[in-house]
C-alpha cells in the first residue's frame, strides 16, 4: 500500500532531525552570540576599531586567531564585536516586521469580507516585489544607516508573517475549542485575548527564531552592498565587502564574517525546526 | 490474485523492552475470514502491521513460524515486501484521513496500486478505478475520482482507501476497523462487499473492536487484551458460550443486548426481585408530560452554497421538541444534517428558515427574526454540548483545572470557588482529582469524554446537546460513558438531545427518536414504537444494516420481560 507510505516516512525523518544534541549545539551557539553582544570584551579584550599598520593582513594564528585585515584590526574582535550589530539589526528587524504584521493578520483573520481582502491586496502586492528589493528602495529613499536597514528589513520580511498570522488566526477561530467556547457564552472580547491570539501565537515562536537568521542574512546582504552599517565599523556585511578587494592574497578577511553569519543562520533554523517539531508534537 | 495460506505461530512484538504483542497464533486458509476484536491498546492493530511488514520504526517482530505461501515473512527483504504488499496482500487502515494525501484525488489514490504494479493499459486502469469506487460503495465515482480527500465526507474516504486496497484484488486483505467510522448502511454494503470478495476466494484478516461486525463475517475469532489473546475459537462458539471474562464483558458492553435504560457498565444491577420498585422503571418515560416544552424547534431550514455556486438545502422542516429529564434522539447517515440540526440548537449556526424557542422566549430565527448575540450571550449557559471529539473542543495549552474553570466563569462561579467546584465535577463524573494538572493529551478517550461531560454540566445547564458522544469510544468505555449520562440525566434532570448514527445506542438511550435521511425527518415517534414498528422504508433499511449477534437477533425488549410481568 502507497498510502502508508508518507506516514512513515515523516516518522523517520522526524526521528532524524529530533536529534536534540544538533538543537543543543544550535542553542549553545546563540547564546555564546548573545553573550558577545553584551559582553564583547569577555571574548575579545582588543579594541575591533584600533589600527596597527604594522601588524596588517596578519594570517590567522596564535596572536590574532582570525588574522588582521588591512588596517591591522583584529579580525576576531571584529567578529566578536560585531556580534552585537547583527545580532541587534536580526532582532529589532524582526520585532519590526512582528509589530507590524500582526495587528494586519489578526485583524484582516478576524475580520473577514472586505477589511479581509484589503489587507489581502496590499499584502500580495507587497509580496510580488522580491523583498530585498522593497528593501534596497527603503534604503535608497532615506539613506543608509542601522536605523534604516532595521526598517527596511523589517519591512520586507513583514508582508509574509501578516500572511502566516492571518492563516493561524483562521485555523484557531475555525477550530474546535474556539466554537466550545462561543456555545458557553464566552464575551467575544474574552475569546480573543484568552484563547484565540495565545493559540494563534504559538507558531510564532518558530517563525521569529527562523526569522532572526533570515533577517540577519538580509541585513548584512545591504550592508555589503554599502547600503547598511558604514565602515569601519564591526558588521559582518560590512566587513566582508571591505574584505572583498584583498580576497586573492587575504581570504580570512571575508571568510571568517561569511562564516557566522552562515553558522548563527545555521543556528537559528536548526533551533527553529527544533521547537517546531516540540510544538507541533504537542498537538 | 490466487489466496495463499497464512501461518501465523507464536508472533510477538516488542518496542524496546515493551511487548506490545506476546504469542498471536492463527492460520488463515484461503476464502476464511479470521477476526481480531479487542480495545484500543490491546495489541490488535500492532499484529495486523506486522503481517504486511510495517509494525513501525523500532518494532521487534519474533514468530516460531510465519508464512504467507512460499513466503516466508520473517525473513522477507524490503523489497520483496513491497511486491507482495497491495498487490498479493491488501491493507485498509483505520485512518482514512491521515492515510489519504490530502493533495491528491482520490482517483489517482486508487489509480497508484494499478500503476505501479503495471496492471492493464492506461485507459483500462482508469475505467478500473471508477468500477473500484463503484464497487466499494462511492457514489457517483466520476465525480468523486476528481475530488481530493479533504473535500470527501469521512465515509466516502474509507471507501475510496477499500477500493485502493482492492485494487489488484489481492489475495489476503487486512482491513483494521474499517467501517469503525462509518453509519450503519454503509457498513452493510462494506461488509456485503467483504462477502464478495471472500465468495471469490479472497481470505480476510479483520480487526475490530465490535463484535456484531466481526459476527458477520468471522469463521474464527481471537480476543486480545493487553497484548495477549484471552480467548479463541470459531466465532459462534465464542458468541454463545464465552469462557474468558473479558470476552463476556465486550459482550455485556454492547448496548443492543442490554434492555434500554438500564446501566451497561459494571455495576449493572442483576435480574430484579419480582416483588417491590422496579427501580429503572423510574427512569422509563413519564406519560404526563409538563406544560410548555424546555427548547422547541419549529419548522427550521438551512441552505448552503456549494462550490458549484448552486444551493443545497442541509435541512428542511425539522421540528424538535425537548422536555426536562428526557432524551430525544435523532439518529441518521453522515450528512444527513443532523449536526446542522444540532449546531441551530446550540444557536452556532442561523437558520433560514423556522425558529428555536428556550423555555418559551426567542433563541433562534432566520433573518428579519434574529436574535442578537447579546440577548442570547448570558442564555448561552442553560444550553451545552459534548462533543465527538472531545481533544479538539479543548485549549490545547490548557488543562483539566483550567478547562473546567474557564467553563465555570460563564456560571458566574466567584473565582475563589471554582478550585473546589472543579474538585466537585471531577467527582460527579469520576474522575480522580489528581487529574486536575493533567494535559487533555496525557488523558485516554474515555477520560478526555468525562472532562467534556464536566464541562458541559458545569455551567448547571438545562439542555445538553449530545453530538456523537461515544462514537470514538471502545465498548466498554462507551458503556461507562452512557451510564454516566443517565445517572447525571436522572440528578439534573438535564434534556438531551443526542445524535448518533449508532442505532443500537441511540434505542438504549432515548425516550423519542427523529429519523432523518437528506436533511427531513422521516419519521418520529418513541423510541420503542420506531424500533419495533417502524414505518418509513428509510428506517426500516437503516435498522435492517445493523451487524446483530445471533442473540441480538430480536432487539432486546425495551423494558425487561421480567419487569412487565412484575
Amino acid at each position: 500500500m502507497t498510502a502508508i507510505a508518507p506516514t512513515l516516512d515523516a516518522r523517520h525523518a522526524a526521528r532524524r532531525t529530533g536529534a536534540p544534541w544538533g538543537a543543543v549545539l544550535a542553542g549553545g551557539f546563540l547564546a555564546a552570540l548573545l553573550l558577545a553582544s553584551l559582553f564583547p570584551w569577555i571574548f575579545a579584550p582588543t579594541d575591533p576599531l584600533s589600527i596597527l599598520p604594522e601588524d596588517a593582513f596578519q594570517a590567522p594564528g596564535l596572536t590574532h586567531w582570525f588574522g588582521t585585515d588591512q588596517s591591522g584590526r583584529d579580525i576576531f574582535a571584529r567578529v566578536v564585536h560585531g556580534s552585537r550589530q547583527s545580532l541587534s539589526i536580526g532582532l529589532l528587524a524582526v520585532g519590526l516586521a512582528v509589530a507590524v504584521a500582526a495587528p494586519l493578520g489578526v485583524v484582516s483573520g478576524l475580520a473577514g469580507g472586505w477589511v479581509d481582502r484589503g489587507i489581502g491586496w496590499v499584502i500580495e502586492i507587497l509580496l510580488a516585489f522580491p523583498g530585498i528589493i522593497l528593501a534596497l528602495l527603503f534604503v535608497a529613499i532615506f539613506g543608509g544607516g542601522i536605523g534604516p536597514l532595521i526598517v527596511a528589513t523589517g519591512l520586507g520580511v513583514a508582508p509574509g508573517y501578516a500572511r502566516m498570522i492571518r492563516g493561524q488566526v483562521l485555523a484557531v477561530r475555525n477550530s474546535g475549542y474556539i466554537e466550545a467556547a462561543r456555545a458557553l457564552g464566552h464575551r467575544p472580547w474574552r475569546i480573543v485575548r484568552r484563547q484565540l491570539l495565545p493559540n494563534a501565537a504559538r507558531p510564532l515562536v518558530v517563525v521569529i527564531t527562523l526569522g532572526v537568521g533570515q533577517a540577519i542574512v538580509w541585513a548584512s546582504a545591504l550592508s555589503f552592498l554599502g547600503l547598511g552599517a558604514k565602515p569601519p565599523a564591526p558588521e559582518w556585511g560590512t566587513m566582508m565587502a571591505a574584505g572583498r578587494d584583498f580576497i586573492a592574497n587575504a581570504w580570512w578577511l571575508t571568510f571568517f564574517p561569511g562564516l557566522f553569519i552562515l553558522l548563527t543562520t545555521l543556528s537559528t533554523t536548526v533551533l527553529g525546526r527544533y521547537l517546531q517539531q516540540r510544538l507541533e508534537g504537542h498537538r | 490474485m490466487e489466496a495463499k495460506h497464512l501461518i501465523v505461530e507464536g508472533l510477538s512484538v516488542s518496542f524496546g523492552a515493551r511487548r506490545v504483542v506476546e504469542d498471536v497464533s492463527f492460520e488463515l486458509p484461503p476464502g476464511k475470514v479470521v477476526a481480531l476484536v479487542g480495545e484500543s491498546g490491546s495489541g490488535k492493530s500492532v499484529t495486523a502491521r506486522s503481517l504486511v511488514g510495517l509494525a513501525g520504526p523500532g518494532a521487534h517482530v519474533e514468530a516460531r513460524r510465519f508464512s504467507y505461501g512460499e513466503h516466508d515473512l520473517l525473513r522477507l527483504p524490503e523489497r520483496a515486501w513491497r511486491r507482495l504488499r497491495g498487490k498479493d496482500i491488501g491493507f485498509v487502515l483505520q485512518d482514512a484521513l491521515v492515510s489519504l494525501d490530502p493533495l491528491r484525488p482520490v482517483g489517482k489514490e486508487v489509480l497508484e496500486p494499478l500503476a505501479l504494479h503495471g496492471w492493464g493499459t492506461r485507459a483500462g486502469r482508469k475505467a478500473r478505478v471508477l468500477e473500484l469506487l463503484e464497487q466499494a460503495g462511492v457514489p457517483e465515482p466520476q465525480l468523486r475520482a476528481g475530488q481530493r480527500s479533504g473535500q470527501l465526507s469521512g465515509g466516502l474516504r474509507q471507501r475510496a482507501l477499500i477500493a485502493s486496497a482492492l485494487a489488484l484484488g489481492p489475495g489476503l486483505i487486512i482491513a483494521d476497523e474499517p467501517t469503525t467510522a462509518l453509519d450503519a448502511t454503509v457498513q452493510a454494503r462494506i461488509l456485503d462487499l467483504f462477502e464478495e470478495i471472500r465468495a471469490a476466494g479472497s481470505s480476510l484478516l479483520l480487526i475490530s473492536h465490535d463484535l456484531g461486525v466481526v459476527s458477520r463475517l468471522a469463521d474464527e475469532v481471537l480476543v486480545m487484551h493487553q497484548g495477549r489473546v484471552v480467548e479463541q475459537g470459531p466465532i459462534a462458539q465464542i458468541l454463545a458460550a464465552p469462557r474468558h471474562p473479558y470476552t463476556r464483558s465486550l459482550l455485556d458492553a454492547r448496548p443492543g443486548l442490554q434492555p434500554a435504560r438500564t446501566r451497561l457498565g459494571p455495576g449493572r444491577p442483576g435480574p430484579v426481585p419480582v416483588s417491590g420498585p422496579v427501580p429503572f422503571l423510574s427512569a422509563m418515560p413519564q406519560m404526563r408530560l409538563p406544560e410548555i416544552p424546555l427548547l422547541e424547534a419549529r419548522q427550521l431550514g438551512k441552505r448552503y452554497r456549494g462550490p458549484d455556486r448552486r444551493w443545497r438545502q442541509v435541512i428542511e422542516g425539522i421540528d424538535i421538541t425537548l422536555h426536562a429529564g428526557r432524551t430525544v434522539g435523532i439518529v441518521g447517515e453522515s450528512g444527513s444534517g443532523k449536526s446542522t440540526a444540532a449546531r441551530i440548537v446550540m444557536g452556532l449556526l442561523e437558520p433560514d428558515a423556522g425558529e428555536v424557542t428556550f423555555a418559551g422566549e426567542p433563541w433562534s430565527g432566520p433573518a428579519g427574526a434574529r436574535v442578537p448575540e447579546h440577548a442570547r450571550r448570558p442564555r448561552r449557559r442553560h444550553i451545552s454540548a459534548i462533543y465527538q471529539d472531545p481533544l479538539s473542543s479543548f485549549d490545547p495549552r490548557w488543562n483539566v483545572g483550567q478547562i473546567l474553570e474557564d467553563a465555570l466563569a460563564v456560571g458566574g462561579c466567584a473565582p475563589a470557588k471554582r478550585r473546589d467546584r472543579v474538585a466537585t465535577l471531577l467527582e460527579q463524573v469520576r474522575l480522580p482529582a489528581d487529574l486536575f494538572s493533567r494535559g487533555p493529551l496525557q488523558l485516554s478517550g474515555g477520560q478526555r469524554q468525562r472532562v467534556a461531560i464536566a464541562r458541559a454540566i458545569a455551567s448547571n445547564p438545562k439542555v445538553i446537546v449530545c453530538d456523537e458522544p461515544v462514537s470514538a469510544l471502545d465498548v466498554s468505555v462507551q458503556a461507562q460513558v452512557l451510564d454516566l449520562l443517565a445517572e447525571l440525566q436522572e440528578q439534573l434532570g438535564l434534556a438531551y438531545l443526542f445524535i448518533s448514527h449508532d442505532l443500537d445506542v441511540i434505542r438504549h438511550v432515548s425516550d423519542e427518536l427523529l429519523v432523518m435521511s437528506q436533511g427531513r425527518i422521516v419519521e418520529r415517534g418513541s423510541t420503542r414504537r420506531i424500533f419495533e414498528d417502524p414505518r418509513h422504508p428509510y428506517t426500516r433499511q437503516l435498522l435492517a444494516a445493523v451487524p446483530r449477534l445471533p442473540q441480538e437477533a430480536f432487539i432486546a425488549p425495551l423494558v425487561p420481560e421480567y419487569a412487565l410481568h412484575a
